[in-house]
C-alpha cells in the first residue's frame, strides 16, 4: 500500500543539493507495483509526490481545492518557501479570508511528477541503477502529473474536488482535470491559460533547453554525477522565459532605458540597462531553486499539450457531458496565453453549453498578472467560488461559525 | 447592489414580466445581460440555472464577481457556438435593436432556446411617430436618450414590424405585451394596433 512519509523529505534526495534543502512538508510514496502508467506508454514506479495542503477537510470531503502550479512553481502556495524564504507564491490568492479560503476550504498543492521540490523526477533516484534518473526519466505529459495528483486524491479519501484552479501550465492541469475527470471536478478555474501550446510557445521553450544544453556543464544530463551544474544555461533559459512573463508596457514602466548604477553607457557589455541587470538577477536566483533536468521535462510537457488533439481535433469533445462550473479568465496584456486561447475555451464549453464564466482582466502586467495583486482576479475568483459553495451545498464562513457556537 | 439587498419592489417592471414567463427550475441564457440584474432576479425567484452573455467586458467582471455565470461576446457572433436546444428559455432584453443582423440573432435564439423571451422599445410609439411627423426630427425620448449620430441603437423597430419577422421565421408568439411610458402594462385584450401606438416597449414570448 501506499506509503505515508510526513517527515522532512529531504532524506529523499539523492545529492548534495537537495539534502541541504530540508524541504518540510507532506509526502506519500506509491509503490513500485501501484506504478503511474505513462502517455509515454511506460509505466513509473515507485513514484513520490511532496505535497502541501491548507484548512480542514470536511466530514463529506467535499470541500477540497486542488491548486495546480505553474511551470517553475512548486507545493508552496501559502507558506514562506524552504528555499528562498519569500512567500508562498500564491498567498495574495491562498489563506484565510482570502478569495481561496482556508477556512473555509481544504486547499492542496502537490509538485508535479517530473518536478524537483520533492515529488519523483529526473532527480530522483533511478531504482535500476541507483542513480539520478537524468535523461532517462520517461516524458511526462500534463494528463500523466492530473493522473498522478487523482492518485494522491483517492490516497487523502477525496472523490470530488469542489474546485481545481491554476494559471499558465497549472491552467492546463485544470482544463486536463475538467476533461479527463469529469465526475470529480465540480468547478474549475483555468487562469492564463490554453487547451494547447501554440507554436510560438514551444519556440521560447525550445530556446530554453538549448540553452541549458549547450551549457557544457550539462554534461548530457548527468551534471549530478559528474558534481556541476548548468547555471549558466539554465540562467539563459530563465532569462528568456522570463520575458514572455511581462509585457512590453510593464518592462517600459519598470526600468524603461535607464541605467543601472551608472550615468552613461559603457561601450562595453556589462549590464549597462537596468532590464538587464534584472534579467541576470531572475537567472542566477532561479539556478538556486531548480533542477535543470526538471527544467525540460516541464517545458515538454506543455509543449506536447494539446486537448483538442486527443479529442479527434474538436476540443468540444474534450468537455462534452460536463457537468462542471468554468471560470475562465485571461489577462489583456497576456501575449503568452492571449485572451484569444481562453476565448476558444470558452467557446467549446459553449458547444457543449457547458457552465461557463469568462473574465478577461484589463492591466499591463502581461502573463505573470495571474501571480500578483490584480483586484478583479481576487473578486471573480472569490465571487465565482462562492456561488459554486452555495451551488454545491457548502456552508458559508459565517454559518460554520454558528453552527460551531450551537454545539458548544 | 449585492444579491441579498435585492430590493424586488424597485425592480423594473419589464424584467418582472419576464421572469414570470420562465419555468422555475429551467435552463435560461440571457444574451445582452448587461449587469446581471435579470439574471439575479431569475436565480433567486425562479431558481433557474441562469447563463449570461454580455458585451461589455466590466458588466461581465461585476457579474462574475456577484456569483453569476456570465461570459464575455457578441449577440451577433458568438451565438452559432451554442448547440440547439441547449436552452429553456433564451432571453434578449433591451438588445436586438443594438445588433447588427436582428433577424439573424432571432433565428440563432430560436435554435438555441426552446422558448424566447424578447424585450425592446417599441418605435411605433406615439410620442416616437410625433416627434419625426411633428417635429421632423429623429426621435429622442427617455427610453431612447442618443442622438442619431451616437446611438448604439443601429435597428429600430415597431411592434408590427417585430411581429412580421416573428411571421418570417415561423416563431410563434406565445405572448405579447405592452408597457405604456409609466411602465405599467397595458391590457391583455387590447387591439394590436392600439398596443403598437400606446407601447413604449414590449415584450414577446416566442417559440418555434
Amino acid at each position: 500500500m501506499v506509503q505515508v512519509d510526513q517527515r522532512t523529505n529531504s532524506q529523499e534526495g539523492v545529492n548534495g543539493r537537495s539534502k541541504t534543502r530540508g524541504l518540510e512538508g507532506k509526502f506519500v510514496t506509491f509503490p513500485a507495483d501501484e506504478p503511474l502508467e505513462l502517455d509515454c506508454g511506460t509505466q513509473l514506479g515507485p513514484f513520490s509526490l511532496a505535497y502541501q495542503s491548507y484548512g480542514v477537510l470536511n466530514e463529506d470531503a467535499s470541500n477540497a481545492i486542488l491548486v495546480c502550479h505553474a511551470l517553475t512553481g512548486d507545493q508552496h502556495v501559502a507558506n514562506s518557501h524552504p528555499v528562498t524564504g519569500k512567500a508562498g507564491w500564491w498567498e495574495i490568492m491562498v489563506g484565510p479570508g482570502k478569495p481561496i479560503d482556508t477556512d473555509r476550504f481544504f486547499v492542496i498543492c502537490a509538485n508535479h511528477v517530473g518536478g524537483c521540490m520533492g515529488s519523483t523526477g529526473p532527480m530522483s533516484e533511478n531504482p535500476e541503477t541507483g542513480k539520478p534518473y537524468g535523461l532517462d526519466f520517461p516524458v511526462i505529459t500534463i494528463s500523466d502529473m492530473v493522473r498522478a495528483e487523482a492518485r494522491l486524491l483517492d490516497h487523502l479519501g477525496i472523490d470530488q474536488l469542489f474546485s481545481v484552479i491554476g494559471g499558465s501550465m497549472g491552467g492546463m492541469q485544470v482544463l486536463e482535470w475538467a476533461s479527463s475527470f469529469k465526475d470529480r471536478v465540480f468547478s474549475a478555474i483555468p487562469i492564463a491559460t490554453g487547451a494547447r501550446h501554440s507554436s510560438q510557445n514551444i519556440a521560447f521553450h525550445e530556446v530554453g533547453r538549448q540553452a541549458v544544453m549547450a551549457d557544457p556543464d550539462w554534461c548530457g544530463g548527468r551534471y549530478i554525477e559528474e558534481g556541476k551544474l548548468p547555471r549558466k544555461g539554465l540562467a539563459v533559459a530563465r532569462m528568456a522565459a522570463h520575458i514572455t512573463y511581462l509585457s512590453d508596457d510593464a518592462l517600459h514602466r519598470k526600468f524603461g532605458r535607464n541605467l543601472q548604477d551608472r550615468e552613461k553607457i559603457s561601450f562595453g557589455f556589462d549590464a549597462d540597462f537596468q532590464v538587464e541587470s534584472y534579467l541576470r538577477h531572475q537567472g542566477y536566483t532561479f539556478v538556486d531553486r531548480f533542477d535543470p533536468n526538471s527544467y525540460l521535462y516541464m517545458t515538454r510537457a506543455m509543449d506536447y499539450f494539446d486537448l483538442a488533439a486527443d479529442h479527434d481535433g474538436e476540443l468540444s469533445k474534450a468537455f462534452e457531458g460536463t457537468q462542471t462550473r468554468f471560470c475562465c479568465v485571461s489577462f489583456t496584456s497576456d501575449w503568452l496565453f492571449p485572451t484569444e486561447e481562453s476565448r476558444a475555451t470558452v467557446q467549446a464549453l459553449n458547444a457543449v453549453a457547458a457552465n461557463v464564466s469568462f473574465v478577461e482582466i484589463d492591466t499591463d502586467k502581461g502573463h505573470d498578472a495571474f501571480l500578483l495583486d490584480e483586484p478583479e482576479l481576487a473578486d471573480a475568483v472569490s465571487g465565482f467560488l462562492s456561488a459554486a459553495a452555495r451551488k454545491r451545498g457548502l456552508k458559508s464562513p459565517d454559518e460554520v461559525a454558528d453552527a460551531e457556537l450551537s454545539t458548544r | 447592489m449585492n444579491i441579498q439587498s435585492t430590493n424586488l419592489q424597485a425592480t423594473r417592471v419589464d424584467l418582472l414580466l419576464m421572469s414570470e414567463m420562465v419555468h422555475p427550475g429551467s435552463r435560461v441564457l440571457d444574451v445582452g445581460c448587461g449587469d446581471g440584474t435579470l439574471l439575479r432576479i431569475l436565480s433567486e425567484t425562479r431558481d433557474v440555472d441562469a447563463r449570461g452573455i454580455e458585451l461589455q467586458q466590466s458588466g461581465v467582471n461585476q457579474c462574475v464577481a456577484r456569483g453569476l455565470s456570465v461570459v464575455q461576446g457578441d449577440a451577433d457572433t458568438d451565438l452559432v457556438n451554442y448547440p440547439d436546444n441547449a436552452f429553456d428559455f433564451a432571453i434578449l432584453s433591451q438588445t436586438i435593436q443594438a445588433t447588427r443582423r436582428p433577424r439573424d440573432v432571432l433565428e440563432q435564439l430560436l435554435r438555441i432556446g426552446k422558448h424566447v423571451i424578447v424585450s425592446f422599445p417599441n418605435f411605433g410609439h406615439w410620442r416616437v411617430r410625433s416627434q419625426i411627423m411633428f417635429a421632423g426630427r429623429m426621435p429622442v425620448t427617455e427610453n431612447l436618450s442618443f442622438s442619431w449620430y451616437d446611438t448604439p441603437n443601429i435597428h429600430f423597430c415597431t411592434i408590427k414590424d417585430f411581429r412580421a419577422m416573428c411571421d418570417e421565421l415561423d416563431a410563434k408568439v406565445e405572448r405579447s405585451v405592452a408597457l405604456n411610458a409609466q411602465g405599467q402594462r397595458l391590457g391583455v385584450n387590447i387591439p394590436d394596433f392600439m398596443q403598437n401606438l400606446l407601447g413604449q416597449q414590449a415584450i414577446f414570448l416566442l417559440s418555434r
